[in-house]
C-alpha cells in the first residue's frame, strides 16, 4: 500500500478538525472512541459538543471544590438549571449565563439571544419564568465604541425581555479598560414551579420520540460555540464571523406557554432546550442522561433555508427551539398543544436501547457516535496554573496619602461615576412590574419579589467586582459572595443558594487559569462559610482580545428567602429628617486598595484589598435581616462601592434629604472593607436597635443624622459640604450624559 | 440628485417580523404568499451635482451608518 | 356577568389583569383570540403585552383575530371595552377607537410611575374619579406615543407636565363619544395595591368593574344605533 495514499485523506481530516476548534489531541481521542476516523457530521457534532462552552472542559477539575449540596436543594449543578425549594409548597429555579463574545460581534441581537437562552433553561425544567437581572461590563464611555456596545447591549435586553413577558428587575453595570475589547454580557433568571410541574432532561425510555419545537433551522451561529465562545478575537478572526443569531422573543413567549401547558397536562417525559451545540445538544445530552440512544432524522427538521448539510443542520444554533421527549401514546396531544400556540413541531428521533446516537441525513446514516462520547465525554483538561510573577508587584503597588483630600469634591467625582452612579437610566427600559410581584425594585441593594398566594418573598442580588478579583482572586471572589448575602439581608431575607457566572481571559495562560482556581475556591470558602450550595453555575473563557485578557470577573446571583413578609422593606428612598445614620460591622477600615474613590481620583488601581472574615459576615447578615424583619429600620444599605460616604449619600439623593455625618479619620469614608452597612432608623427605635446589636455582638455606631439640603462631614467642629441638589444631579446625569 | 437606498436583511439571516407577517397574510387566506422579508427603504436628498460622487457618498452612509454589515446589505439608487 | 379579558399570542398583562378583577370582586376569565363567542361576557379588557411582537406595527395582525367580531359587537352594544397599553394599541388598528401610535418620542421604552390627571369623568374607567384628580400609575410602554389626526378622540385621561412619551395633548387615556370604549396607556392594574408602590389605579378598575356588572344591555339585541367611535 501506497504511503502517500494513506497520508492524504489523513491529512485532509486534521485540517478538517483544526478549522472546527478541535485539538489534534481531542482529535486522537476521537478516532480512539469510534476506532476509524470520524465522519464530517461526526466532527461537526464533536467540534460542539467539545467547545469549551458546552464541556467546560478547563474548568470541570477546578468546580468540583464547590459546595454543592443542601437540604433544600431539589436539582443541584448538571441540568439546564438548579432547583430549590422555598417553602409553601413552592420550587424556585434559577441559572445565570453569559453571551459575551456574540454581544461584542452584534451587541443588541448578542444581549437579545442571552436573554432568550437563559430564559429557555429556566423553562426547559417546567419553571414560569418571572424575573430577570442582567450584569454589564463594557469599556470606558469616552470610547465611542464602547457606547455602541452599551447602548446596543441594553436596547437588545430591553427589547427581548419586554418583549418575551419576563420583567427585568435588577442588574448591575460596571466599566473598566480591560472590558473594551470584550464587554461582559451575564444574564440570570429565575423561575416557580410547583413540584410536580419538575421537568428533567431525560430521554425516558426506549420507544419515546424526540419533538422538535419551536423555530426553523437556519445557519444561525455555526461555529458559534466552537469557534466563537471558545477562542479570544484578533483582527483575523473578525473575517470569520459566524452567522449571527437574531432572537424572535415572540416565537419564544409562545414556546414558554406551549411548554408550560404541556407540562401542566403531564405530556412530556424530558425536555431540553437548544443553546449552544443546538441538536447536537438537544438529542444527546438527554440520551446519554437515560443511558440509552436515538435514532435521528434530520430531513424531518424544519429548516429555514434550502440546502442545508447535515453539518449545518447539527451545529445549527438557531434560536427559540425546545426539543421535547415523548411517550407515543402522548404525541397527538403534544402536537395539538403545539398548533394551538402556532408553533412548529416535529418528530425528529425515535429513543431507542443502546448508547449510540445515529443520524440520517438524505436516507444515509452521516452519524454514529456513543451518545456519552458527546455530551460529558471531552476529555477533562487539567491545565497549568501558578501565581504570576506580578502580583507581589501588585500587592505592592500602594499610593499613601500625604493630606487628606477635599471630601465634597471625592464624593462628587464617586457620584459622577457611571460605575457606581444611578442606572435608572438603563432599568427604565426594562419593564420591572410585569407580574405584580416586585415589592423592591432596581436601584436598590437587592430585588424584592413577592410569592402570590404565599407570606413570602424571593430576594435575588447579583454581583461581581473584576477590579478587587483582578487584585486578589481569592479574597475578591469570598467578597462579592459574602456581598451578595448581605445584600439580600438588607430587605430582609436569608440566603438560600447561589449560581455564579465565572467570566476569564485565556485559559492557555498558566496566570488566568490561576486566577480561575483562586476565584472558584474563594466562592467555595465563602459558600461553606454560609452555607450556601452552588445550584449552578457557567463558565466563559477566552475573554481576551489582542493578547489582553479581562480581570477575573465572577459574577454571583445570589437567591435569599423572605419567610413572612410582615414588615416594611427597607428601601433607599425611606430616610426621613430626624432619623439617625447608624454603623454596624468592623470598625478598623482603611484599607483603601482597589476601591472605587483611588481608581477614580488617582486612577490607581493596586495594593491588596483586606481579607474577608466569615464570623463577621454572618454577623453582618443576622443583624441586617434581624432589623429588616423587625421594622426597626427604614433604610438598610450595604457599603461597597464608593465606601459609607457612597453610601449615605445614595440613602439622602434617593430620599430626597441631606445628612450629617461624623468622622474621625476620613478614611473610613471611602474605604470598601466588607461586613459593613449603614442604617436610617427613628431616634424612637435607637434602644431596640442597640439592643438587637448588643445581642448579636456587632458593633454598631450612630454616626450622624439625616435631614436638611447638605451631604456633610463633620470632624472636631470642622465640616465639608456638598449640596444635595448638586449630588443628585451629578448622581442622576452621570451615566446619560455620557450616552448622549 | 435623490438617493434611494435599500437596505435589507443578509438572506441567512433570520427575519422574525417578515415570518410573522408572512404567517398572518396566510391566516388572511393569501395562500400564494410563499415568503416576507420586511426591509428598510432610505430616501435621502442630496445637494451633490455628480450623480458618481453622489453614490460613493452615500455608499459610504452605508458602510459607516446606514447599515450594519453584520447583520445587513444595501442597495444605492440614484435619482437626478 | 363575566369580564373577558383576551389573550393574543404574545400577550403577558392577562393574568395580571385577572387576579386584580378578582381581588375587585369581579368574575373574570381568558378568552383566546380564536373564539368567537364571548356571548357570556358583560365586558371585555384586551390587556397589555406584546402581541405576535408587535411586528409589522402594534396591534396589526391582532386586530383581525377571530375574537374583535365579538369585542366590536360589545363595544357597538354599548358593552365595556377597556384597552391597556398593547389592548389600547390593538383598538386603534381596529378602529374601534380613534388614532394611533408612533414610538415613544426619546425612542426608549419607558418603565416608571407617572402622574396623570382626570379631565373627563364620562367613561367607564373615569365614572368614580372628580374632574382633575391625580393619579400616579405605571407607565410601562415603547409605542406610547398616541396621535389623533383626526380630533375625534374625547381625551379623559392626561399626563402631567412633562409628557413623557410625547402623546399629542399628552392623551393618557382616551374613550369613544359614548364613553364604553377606553384605551388607556399606562397600566391600572399594577397600582392598586400600596406596597407595589400605589394603589391609585384601584378606582378606575372599580369603575369599569361596576360598568360591567350595571350597565343594562340595550333592549332588542345586537346593534342599538349606538356609533362606535
Amino acid at each position: 500500500m501506497s504511503d502517500e495514499k494513506e497520508d492524504a485523506p489523513a491529512a485532509e481530516e486534521l485540517s478538517a478538525h483544526r478549522l472546527l476548534g478541535l485539538t489534534d489531541e481531542e482529535h486522537d481521542h476521537i478516532v480512539r472512541i469510534l476506532r476509524r476516523e470520524p465522519r464530517p457530521a461526526e466532527l461537526a457534532m464533536f467540534s460542539v459538543m467539545w467547545s469549551e462552552h458546552c464541556s467546560y472542559k478547563s474548568s470541570r477539575r477546578h468546580l468540583r471544590r464547590l459546595p454543592t449540596a443542601g437540604p433544600h436543594v431539589v436539582v443541584g449543578p448538571g441540568q439546564n438549571a438548579g432547583v430549590v425549594e422555598v417553602g409553601d409548597g413552592w420550587l424556585a429555579a434559577l441559572r445565570i449565563e453569559s453571551h459575551n463574545h456574540p454581544s461584542l460581534v452584534e451587541p443588541y441581537q448578542g444581549a437579545a439571544t442571552g436573554v432568550g437562552g437563559i430564559v429557555r433553561d429556566v423553562f426547559t425544567m417546567g419553571a414560569r419564568p418571572i424575573a430577570l437581572w442582567d450584569s454589564l461590563r463594557f469599556g470606558p464611555l469616552d470610547r465611542a465604541r464602547n457606547r455602541y456596545l452599551l447602548k446596543g447591549v441594553v436596547s437588545g435586553v430591553a427589547g427581548y425581555g419586554n418583549a418575551v413577558g419576563v420583567p427585568t428587575v435588577g442588574g448591575e453595570l460596571a466599566f473598566e479598560d480591560c472590558y473594551s475589547g470584550n464587554p461582559l454580557v451575564n444574564v440570570m433568571c429565575l423561575g416557580i414551579l410547583r413540584p410536580d410541574q419538575l421537568v428533567l432532561a431525560t430521554a425516558g425510555r426506549p420507544g419515546n420520540v424526540a419533538v422538535l419545537l419551536g423555530a426553523a433551522t437556519g445557519r444561525d451561529g455555526i461555529g458559534g460555540a466552537s469557534v466563537l465562545a471558545s477562542a479570544s478575537f484578533d483582527v483575523e478572526t473578525e473575517a470569520k464571523r459566524p452567522s449571527v443569531q437574531v432572537g424572535d422573543p415572540f416565537e419564544e413567549k409562545k414556546l414558554i406557554e406551549a411548554c408550560l401547558e404541556m407540562y401542566e397536562q403531564g405530556l412530556v417525559a424530558g425536555v431540553q432546550d437548544l443553546g449552544a451545540a443546538g441538536l447536537s445538544c438537544a438529542l444527546t445530552e438527554p440520551v446519554s442522561r437515560a443511558g440509552l440512544g436515538i435514532e435521528v432524522n434530520l430531513d424531518a427538521v424544519s429548516r429555514r433555508e434550502p440546502d442545508m448539510s447535515a453539518d449545518e443542520l447539527l451545529m445549527s444554533e438557531s434560536q427559540e427551539r425546545m426539543m421535547a421527549f415523548v411517550e407515543p401514546a402522548h404525541l397527538d396531544e403534544v402536537m395539538a398543544v403545539a398548533k394551538r400556540w402556532e408553533i412548529d413541531a416535529a418528530v425528529v428521533g425515535t429513543v431507542r436501547e443502546g448508547g449510540n446516537v445515529s443520524v440520517y441525513s438524505g436516507g444515509e446514516l452521516v452519524a454514529e457516535v456513543p451518545a456519552g462520547a458527546l455530551a460529558g465525554g471531552a476529555p477533562i483538561l487539567d491545565r497549568p496554573y501558578g501565581e504570576p510573577g506580578w502580583m507581589e508587584d501588585l500587592w505592592s503597588h500602594t499610593i499613601s496619602f500625604m493630606q487628606e483630600p477635599a471630601l465634597a469634591n471625592s464624593l462628587l467625582a464617586l457620584l459622577d461615576d457611571p460605575a457606581i452612579a444611578s442606572k435608572a437610566a438603563i432599568y427604565e427600559q426594562y419593564d420591572h412590574m410585569l407580574f405584580l410581584n416586585t415589592v423592591v425594585g432596581p436601584g436598590h441593594d437587592a430585588t424584592l419579589l413577592r410569592l402570590k398566594g404565599t407570606r413570602r418573598a424571593l430576594a435575588v442580588s447579583t454581583d461581581g467586582n473584576g477590579r478587587l478579583c483582578y487584585l486578589d482572586p481569592r479574597r475578591g471572589a469570598a467578597r462579592i459572595v459574602y456581598e451578595a448575602a448581605l445584600n439580600v439581608a438588607v430587605v430582609g431575607a436569608r440566603p438560600l443558594a447561589l449560581v455564579d457566572n465565572l467570566n476569564f481571559g485565556n485559559p492557555e495562560k498558566t496566570e488566568v487559569m490561576w486566577q480561575f482556581v483562586e476565584t472558584v475556591e474563594g466562592i467555595a470558602e465563602a459558600c461553606r462559610a454560609l452555607d450556601i450550595p452552588v445550584v449552578g453555575g457557567n463558565v466563559s473563557f477566552y475573554n481576551e482580545t489582542d493578547g489582553l485578557d479581562i480581570y477575573p470577573t465572577p459574577v454571583v446571583g445570589l437567591l435569599g428567602i423572605v419567610d413572612e413578609l410582615n414588615f416594611t422593606p427597607p428601601r433607599l428612598d425611606r430616610a426621613e429628617a430626624g432619623m439617625d445614620v447608624w454603623r454596624f460591622g468592623p470598625t478598623w477600615a482603611i484599607n483603601l486598595a482597589g476601591s472605587a474613590f483611588e481608581k477614580v481620583t488617582f486612577a490607581h488601581v493596586g495594593g491588596r484589598p483586606s481579607a474577608p472574615d466569615p464570623t463577621s459576615a454572618r454577623l453582618a447578615i443576622e443583624t441586617a435581616r434581624r432589623l429588616a424583619a423587625g421594622d426597626l429600620a427604614s433604610v438598610l444599605h450595604d457599603i461597597s462601592e464608593g465606601g459609607l460616604a457612597m453610601a449615605v449619600a445614595e440613602i439622602c439623593i434617593a430620599s430626597g434629604v441631606g445628612a450629617r455625618l461624623y468622622f474621625d479619620d476620613w478614611r473610613h469614608l471611602f474605604c470598601e472593607d466588607p461586613h459593613r452597612f449603614v442604617a436610617a432608623a427613628l431616634a424612637q427605635n435607637r434602644q431596640r436597635v442597640t439592643e438587637v446589636a448588643d445581642q448579636l455582638g456587632i458593633t454598631a455606631e450612630p454616626i450622624g443624622s439625616f435631614g436638611g439640603g447638605e451631604i456633610s462631614f463633620e470632624r472636631a467642629g470642622m465640616r465639608t459640604s456638598l449640596d444635595l441638589a448638586v449630588a443628585t444631579e451629578a448622581n442622576r446625569r452621570a451615566l446619560p450624559r455620557r450616552l448622549v | 440628485m435623490r438617493a434611494i437606498v435599500r437596505v435589507t436583511r443578509r438572506p441567512e439571516i433570520a427575519d422574525p417580523p417578515g415570518l410573522t407577517t408572512g404567517r398572518a397574510l396566510a391566516d388572511l387566506g393569501y395562500g400564494e404568499v410563499a415568503g416576507v422579508r420586511i426591509d428598510r427603504v432610505i430616501t435621502i436628498e442630496l445637494t451633490t451635482v455628480s450623480a458618481a460622487d453622489a453614490k460613493r457618498r452615500v455608499e459610504e452612509m452605508c458602510e459607516r451608518l446606514l447599515a450594519n454589515p453584520v447583520l445587513e446589505d444595501y442597495s444605492v439608487t440614484i435619482e437626478p | 356577568m363575566t369580564i373577558a379579558v383576551a389573550v393574543f399570542p404574545g400577550t403577558n398583562c392577562e393574568m395580571d389583569v385577572v387576579w386584580v378583577l378578582r381581588s375587585l370582586g369581579a368574575e373574570a376569565e381568558l378568552a383566546w383570540h380564536r373564539d368567537v363567542d364571548l356571548a357570556g361576557a358583560s365586558a371585555v379588557v384586551l390587556p397589555g403585552g406584546f402581541a405576535h411582537g408587535d411586528y409589522l406595527r402594534t396591534g396589526a395582525f391582532a386586530r383581525f383575530s377571530p375574537i374583535m367580531a365579538e369585542v366590536e359587537r360589545l363595544a357597538t352594544a354599548g358593552r365595556p371595552v377597556l384597552g391597556i397599553c398593547n389592548g389600547f394599541q390593538i383598538l386603534t388598528e381596529a378602529g374601534l377607537l380613534p388614532g394611533a401610535h408612533l414610538a415613544n418620542r426619546d425612542l426608549a421604552f419607558i418603565c416608571r410611575f407617572v402622574e396623570v390627571e382626570v379631565v373627563d369623568t364620562a367613561s367607564v374607567l373615569t365614572a368614580g374619579t372628580q374632574l382633575g384628580q391625580v393619579l400616579r400609575i405605571p407607565l410601562n410602554s415603547y409605542e406610547g406615543n398616541y396621535l389623533d389626526p383626526s380630533g375625534r378622540a374625547r381625551l379623559v385621561l392626561r399626563y402631567l407636565e412633562p409628557n413623557p412619551n410625547g402623546a399629542q395633548d399628552g392623551a393618557a387615556a382616551v374613550a369613544n363619544t359614548f364613553g364604553n370604549v377606553v384605551g388607556i396607556m399606562p397600566h391600572p392594574e399594577r397600582a392598586t395595591e400600596a406596597l407595589l408602590g400605589s394603589d391609585d389605579g384601584k378606582v378606575l378598575l372599580e369603575a369599569f368593574v361596576r360598568a360591567a356588572v350595571t350597565t343594562p344591555a340595550p333592549a332588542g339585541g345586537a346593534r342599538s344605533g349606538v356609533s362606535v367611535v
